[in-house]
């Protein structure tokens, strides 16, 4: 499996204070990295700066072979990296049918057949397609979000925080979900809920005090209580 | 609920154009010929501050640029039909031109530093307007003669109605197509907007442009409408009466600017004939504040945002009892 993107010693400043002080990592196609740490250990950050959001001060973010970090957001967007925001960014003025058609780059067979796809995942978007975004659930939020993302073929999602917030249920459908996304596409997921990362991911990062200070397989974390408790603050 | 609004759209449209027919009142006729003129204006205005969440404080350039173009060309040139016409192409370009390099210029920028800068630029175009006197005569302005065919009022009048309808027409169009739908993701949330792959300066200019050269049109029917063009076209007061319109009628509806630009007008009208009754009547500006202050406290959406809150709050308690009827 290749390696579809790679972030080196990446520093970020927010204002005036330094919020990422070298985060690396490596993701590889067809995978699902997850991001874990505390709060305000620089996991959104991480994925905000890699779509141009917060562009970092030091470090090379390279998608594909190509060094993107310095590019406006749009053209990072268009090299297909699809991006969930922890806030959801549903647009809520907007119904649902034209949230979706905003998220659209195409309107060929493939798009259509995808979203068909989408709304056979999420039957709710279906039924309140006419609806306005900011009318919805925080659930049904989530999945117009995800499904937002989904729409085009993006050969990478990053996906910030899907569980924040949400009721129980609404976390397994979410996390059925992304399980059958994985399939299709490589995903990188930042995850308070232990449970859903260490369902869904195949590796891990962590990431303390705006650094990656530990990596290796979920299966590795699942058996180390200690590396848990030390930097998830769980057993 | 779309063909109900259309149908009622449409009636109000023919009671419109057979009015100067069946009543004939020569106050009103230029009453409404102002209002029709206004609506485009502040259409124009809704489409950068209610579609694109883009506020301005210089939208009167665009304004006078019409104005001032159409009164030299008939001033400088015969007033015939080829002449206006070249006017109108002159407003559309200088007005296109200007908004296309104001807003590369100046739509980067945070939309508080936007709104100080376009007022900069108003400044400008008002202190040329004020020093090249040989072109515009300086703060006296100028009269000038129009072609015949926009002299007779009622004729003025059922032109400038057309040209309001068809501007909505286009308008409406264009805010429910896909460009439009991305102009209103941007008023919503800019950064998401960008996350999906759309450079967001790129339609901000376009809704810059398309504002501008409405404006324009709006300030070269206005200056006709008067025959005579001064310094006043490039002031605060016209951008605070499209801010006024739109707010007052609601933004992002396009109805709701033509709704205000109708109040504005009427109300300026009756509060200035209320003068002969009381010289309090004579200050009507101060009534314009009270009467901006309290749309702004109790109508924020405006007329036809709140028209539309109420029936998105009828509709949600019927659905609730709907659901309360199904799983009692």
């Amino acid at each position: 499996m290749s390696t579809q993107l790679k972030l080196s010693e990446v520093e970020t400043y927010i204002g005036q204070y330094h919020i990422l002080q070298g985060v690396s990592f490596e993701v590889r196609e067809g995978e699902v990295t997850v991001l874990l740490g505390r709060n305000g250990a620089g996991k959104t950050t991480t994925l905000r700066t890699i779509m141009g959001l917060n562009p970092p001060s030091k470090g090379e973010v390279i998608y594909k072979g190509e060094v993107i970090q310095g590019l406006p957001t749009y053209t990072v967007a268009q090299k297909g990296i699809g991006y969930v925001p922890e806030d959801q960014g549903i647009f809520s003025g907007l119904t649902v049918e034209e949230n979706m058609k905003v998220a659209m780059k195409n309107n060929d067979d493939a798009t259509k057949e995808r979203l068909d796809w989408i709304l056979e995942l999420f039957p709710d978007l279906k039924k309140f397609w006419k609806k306005q975004g900011g009318l919805l659930s925080g659930g049904q939020k989530q999945m117009l979000s995800i499904a937002r993302a989904y729409i085009n073929e993006n050969d990478l999602l990053l996906i910030d925080e899907p569980s924040k917030g949400l009721a129980p249920i609404v976390v397994e459908k979410v996390m059925e979900t992304i399980l059958q996304m994985k399939e299709k596409t490589t995903i990188v997921l930042v995850e308070q809920n232990f449970m859903m990362a260490s369902t869904i991911g195949d590796k891990f990062y962590i990431i303390d005090d705006g650094k990656t200070v530990s990596e290796g397989s979920m299966n590795l974390l699942k058996e180390d209580e200690e590396m848990r408790r030390k930097y998830l603050g769980i057993a | 609920m779309n063909n109900r609004m259309n149908i009622l759209y449409v009636i109000t449209a023919v009671f419109l154009l057979v009015l100067p027919f069946v009543y004939e009142s020569r106050t009103l006729l230029i009453l409404l010929t102002q209002v029709f003129i206004f609506a485009i204006f502040a259409m124009s205005y809704d489409i950068l501050l209610g579609y694109t969440g883009i506020v301005s404080f210089g939208h009167a350039m665009f304004f006078g640029i019409g104005a001032y173009t159409i009164g030299v060309f008939m001033k400088q040139f015969e007033p015939t039909i080829p002449y206006f016409l070249l006017a109108v192409l002159v407003t559309i370009v200088l007005t296109a031109i200007v908004s296309f390099v104001l807003g590369l210029l100046t739509l980067r920028l945070k939309s508080h530093f936007y709104a100080m800068l376009t007022l900069a630029f108003s400044g400008l175009f008002l202190v040329l307007a004020e020093k090249w006197r040989t072109v515009t005569y300086g703060n006296d302005g100028f009269t000038f003669r129009i072609p015949d065919l926009f002299k007779d009022r009622t004729d003025f009048y059922l032109i400038c109605l057309v040209t309001m309808i068809v501007v909505f027409a286009i308008l409406r169009r264009f805010t429910s197509s896909p460009l439009g739908r991305v102009l209103q993701a941007i008023r919503e949330n800019e950064q998401r907007t960008e996350s999906l792959g759309y450079s967001i300066l790129h339609y901000k200019v376009i809704a810059s442009v398309i504002s501008g050269v409405m404006a324009g049109l709006a300030g070269l029917l206005y200056s006709m409408s008067l025959r005579f063009v001064n310094t006043s076209v490039f002031t605060m007061d016209i951008t605070l009466d499209a801010l006024l319109m739109t707010i007052i009628g609601g933004v992002g509806t396009l109805v709701g600017a033509i709704i205000g630009a109708g109040l504005i007008e009427f109300a300026h009208h009756w509060l200035t004939e209320l003068a002969k009754v009381h010289w309090i009547f004579e200050r009507w500006i101060i009534f314009f504040g009270i009467i901006y202050i309290l749309a702004v406290m109790f109508f924020p959406m405006g007329i036809v945002g709140t028209l539309k809150k109420i029936k998105l709050n009828r509709t949600k308690k019927e659905e609730k009892k709907a659901e309360e009827k199904i799983a009692s």
